[in-house]
């Protein structure tokens, strides 16, 4: 099975690096976009006989490793 | 004084760590790789600068799993002297052993400069020698060490004294164009509870003989011997046999 991972600063930290490319964005004539937040996506390839068990092993792994909790958020979509 | 500088795969100030030690102070030094699983009786361990694992996921991540983390873990809870510098730091924090969690320079540059860092607390094994509000000039070079805490955690650093290194500029004041990276309250330094576990973004060890720019660094690891000297550190020292 499959488990996407997407992590993101959580919104009370700030993302110099999402505000450096909205400001871009703006600079090419994209004033509608109010707001960019860089994140990352990981693709986990799992054994996992289901998917409560692929989304199991996915927060766990995103718990221990692929997410800072300080700092960061994380979704999991599983297929 | 038996000094363990920690080398994970992309350290690259472990030379300038182990210099310090063992050709600037004359003491005894050893380098202890990654894998390995104990720290050969060492009285102080050093995490030195680099880009540890290429700096993968997030800066000190990976290293946090190295196998010798779990014997600095043991010598730290022991009581046992722990410095991290600049991503010796960012793997203290990710390994939990200090709170926090570092972010991309507020300008997004790697900055590699010489600033001014000010010394808030002396009661610690690396500042015990100097002087109250010394400031010091040390250089830095990193990318991600815009230090970040929430809210309770950070009053929580304030209670209890741990902001041990603050930026600040020559005069030292803190300002915010002394502030390099964007760090909250322009935290340079920090320490754990117990006061043993110590993690700057600056490099003392590269500030160490008058000959590469400056020797403010110096201090540092004169604190820790001569903390070790008075017997001060004595218990972690057994625990470690």
């Amino acid at each position: 099975m499959r488990a996407r991972v997407f992590v993101t600063l959580k919104p009370s930290v700030f993302d110099p690096q999402g505000k450096t490319i909205a400001d871009a964005l703006h600079s090419l004539g994209y004033s509608g976009v109010e707001d960019v937040r860089q994140g990352k996506y990981f693709e986990l390839e799992l054994a996992a006989e289901s998917s409560e068990k692929a989304r199991s092993i996915a927060s766990e792994v995103a718990d221990k490793l692929l997410a800072n909790p300080v700092i960061e958020s994380y979704r999991i979509e599983v297929e | 004084m038996r000094f363990a500088v920690v080398v994970f795969p992309g350290s690259n100030c472990d030379h300038d760590a182990y210099h310090a030690a063992k050709h600037v102070l004359g003491q005894n030094a050893d380098f202890v790789w990654h894998k390995e699983t104990d720290l050969r009786g060492a009285d102080v361990v050093v995490l030195p600068g680099g880009f540890s694992h290429g700096d993968y996921l997030r800066t000190g991540a990976i290293a946090r799993f190295s196998p010798v983390m779990d014997a600095v873990k043991k010598f730290a809870a022991a009581g046992g002297p722990v410095l991290g510098i600049c991503n010796g730091f960012q793997i203290l924090l990710e390994a939990g052993l200090l709170p926090g969690a570092m972010l991309r320079n507020r300008g997004l540059k790697f900055r590699c400069e010489h600033v001014f860092v000010r010394v808030e607390q002396l009661d610690t094994p690396f500042t015990l020698a100097c002087r109250p509000q010394q400031v010091l000039r040390i250089p830095i070079a990193h990318g991600e060490g815009n230090y970040f805490t929430t809210p309770d955690e950070l009053r929580k650093l304030e209670q209890n004294r741990q902001i041990v290194f603050r930026y600040v500029n020559e005069a030292g004041a803190v300002t915010d164009d002394a502030n390099p990276n964007g760090s909250i309250e322009s935290i340079a330094g920090i320490c754990n509870g117990r006061r043993n576990v110590v993690g700057l973004m600056p490099h003392p060890e590269r500030a160490c003989e008058l000959a590469v720019g400056s020797s403010d660094g110096l201090v540092m690891f004169e604190s820790v011997v001569a903390a070790h000297v008075s017997g001060a550190l004595t218990a972690a020292g057994s625990a470690q046999t």
